[in-house]
């Protein structure tokens, strides 16, 4: 009895967070122009939408903002967590991991306005160069965070043994500690790409005239209404989403499986 | 220790804290700098004085903080049980992505799904006709912004609560039963206080972006609720009154503040970030 009202509890909160999902994509095949009344199958806003020179462009804009900044907070973020794990004073490493997460507990407003005026005190002109930039700042911590937790479990003797046998410190970096903590690094560098894709608010704020990113255009159109090209492209975004958490999960299982193939080998 | 390593490699660290300096401590102190700064570069405290002395800037903060109340209840409300009964699964795992995946539609989306859903004959509107109600407008109302709030943050409150059952040790729930508790004590004084810590990392997910959701005050909102988000961005992008917005966006970091320190971890190891 209560086991069937837990289920139906969940059934009704899932179908809550998918009924909107599931609107979207079902009214981009609708021949009609709004989301009221289904109109019968097409394809058309879907070729509407891959002939649309500017959204195309923004689509391009959107995935390399999100590509290269990812790839560069990766990089840094993973050398800043090497930096935190070998910090000794726990005062030190403490106020480091509290600077570190202010950027992830900051409201995005309050990011999108300091990077604003911190763009226009140093006169960088606001454009792609400003938006890379301010994804990049709020994606390191995210990598740091992520990448850390591996650190943490490299045993020092492994460590130790590398440098015994003669290892310099770059093959001690690049032969030993980036292998060990690459599944960090692989989860650091999928979430700042979700980060990226997904962010609105500050790009909003640092993006000026000229450079505009899948999430503002969505803004700017919603605001002048329904227009089934929207669905068309949340249809696309859903299933890129899909392939992105698939790739996600599949990592995750691999790294534990790694895992779970070397508690055998020790036991 | 490895003396050697320690000492080549600080150099690795320099573009980490570059990062610390530029983006993270510098934003913060221009955002207060500039808030003792009026509309001709003149120094001044007037903007705080503006601020406390307003009823309209006093009003619409207790706003914001009421509706991000409202928010952060009723997710708690609807997330609670969700992440309780999700554990009881069998595929546990497979059904807390299917909670995740939502977060990866872009936000901006899932409000324009509502705009649909809420217009004069989208489908809220044909089910209340269905039932006999009639059409109401619902979209452009403090309830519309409520529940679209409500629907977004929903993951970020099942997680950490869903994480916190997991982390309880079910010999606890199970002694408390072999003591004769009934269901509803073993939930009111061993389970609920032990899953504490989930709730209030949940609390601080979705408390404070509530504050600033000013997106969804635009789109859904119809600028009827008017957030602390909403008005740093008015601030910022309309009037480019940025003193007025800075010392917004401060008292805004100020309750940010507040919130982390009622709902932080009072146990004096403090959980590792994860």
């Amino acid at each position: 009895m209560s086991k069937k009202l837990a289920n139906g509890y969940l059934i009704l909160v899932f179908a809550v967070l998918y009924a909107p999902i599931v609107f979207l994509i079902v009214y981009s095949f609708s021949q009609g122009e709004t989301m009221t009344n289904y109109h019968g199958f097409t394809w058309r806003h879907y070729q509407t939408l891959f002939s649309d020179a500017r959204m195309l462009a923004i689509v391009a804009n959107t995935l390399l903002v999100a590509l290269l900044s990812s790839l560069i907070a990766t990089l840094i973020g993973t050398l800043g967590a090497l930096g935190i794990n070998r910090t000794t004073k726990r005062v030190t490493r403490e106020s480091l991991l509290t600077l570190n997460n202010v950027l992830m507990v900051s409201p995005d407003v309050i990011i999108g306005a300091s990077f604003l005026i911190f763009f226009t005190m140093l006169k960088i002109p606001l454009g792609f160069g400003s938006v890379l930039m301010s994804h990049i700042a709020f994606e390191i911590p995210i990598v740091v965070l992520m990448v850390l937790p591996r650190l943490r479990e490299m045993s020092s003797s492994m460590l130790d043994a590398a440098e015994d046998l003669g290892a310099t410190t770059r093959q001690l970096l690049t032969q030993v500690i980036v292998p060990f903590i690459s599944p960090g690094i692989f989860a650091g560098f999928f979430m700042a790409l979700t980060y990226s894709l997904d962010d609105f608010a500050v790009t909003f704020f640092v993006t000026g005239n000229g450079f505009s990113t899948l999430s503002v255009e969505i803004y700017s159109r919603a605001r002048q209404g329904i227009n089934l090209e929207i669905n068309a492209l949340s249809g696309v975004m859903f299933l890129f989403s899909l392939l992105l958490v698939g790739g996600y999960y599949w990592i995750q299982q691999a790294s534990q499986k790694r895992k779970h193939r070397k508690r055998e080998v020790a036991s | 220790m490895r003396a050697v390593t320690k000492r080549r490699t600080w150099l690795y660290f320099i573009p980490y804290g570059l990062w610390l300096a530029l983006f993270v401590i510098a934003p913060v102190a221009l955002i207060i700098y500039q808030s003792f700064f009026d509309l001709g570069h003149h120094f001044t405290l007037g903007n705080y004085s503006t601020y406390f002395q307003s009823a309209t800037y006093l009003k619409m903060t207790l706003n914001s903080v009421w509706y991000a109340f409202l928010i952060t209840l009723f997710t708690g409300l609807i997330s609670y049980p969700t992440a309780y009964f999700l554990h009881q699964l069998k595929h546990r795992q497979f059904w807390l992505l299917l909670v995740i995946l939502p977060t990866w539609i872009n936000i901006l989306l899932k409000a324009y799904a509502f705009i649909g859903i809420f217009s004069q004959a989208g489908l809220a509107n044909q089910f209340l006709t269905f039932i006999g109600i009639g059409p109401q407008q619902i979209l452009f109302t403090n309830a519309s912004f409520i529940f679209v709030a409500t629907y977004i943050q929903i993951p970020f409150m099942i997680l950490p609560i869903y994480n916190s059952i997991d982390d309880l040790n079910p010999a606890f729930v199970n002694a408390s039963r072999d003591l004769g508790a009934s269901n509803w004590q073993t939930f009111r004084r061993v389970i609920f206080p032990l899953t504490l810590p989930g709730v209030k990392a949940g609390v601080q997910a979705v408390f404070i972006p509530s504050l600033s959701l000013f997106m969804l005050t635009r789109l859904i909102g119809g600028n009827k609720v008017i957030t602390l988000g909403t008005a740093i961005e008015e601030h910022f992008l309309t009037t480019m009154n940025w003193g007025m917005g800075s010392t917004i966006g401060v008292i805004l970091i100020v309750a940010m503040i507040i919130v982390m320190t009622l709902t932080g971890d009072k146990k004096p190891k403090g959980g590792a970030p994860r």
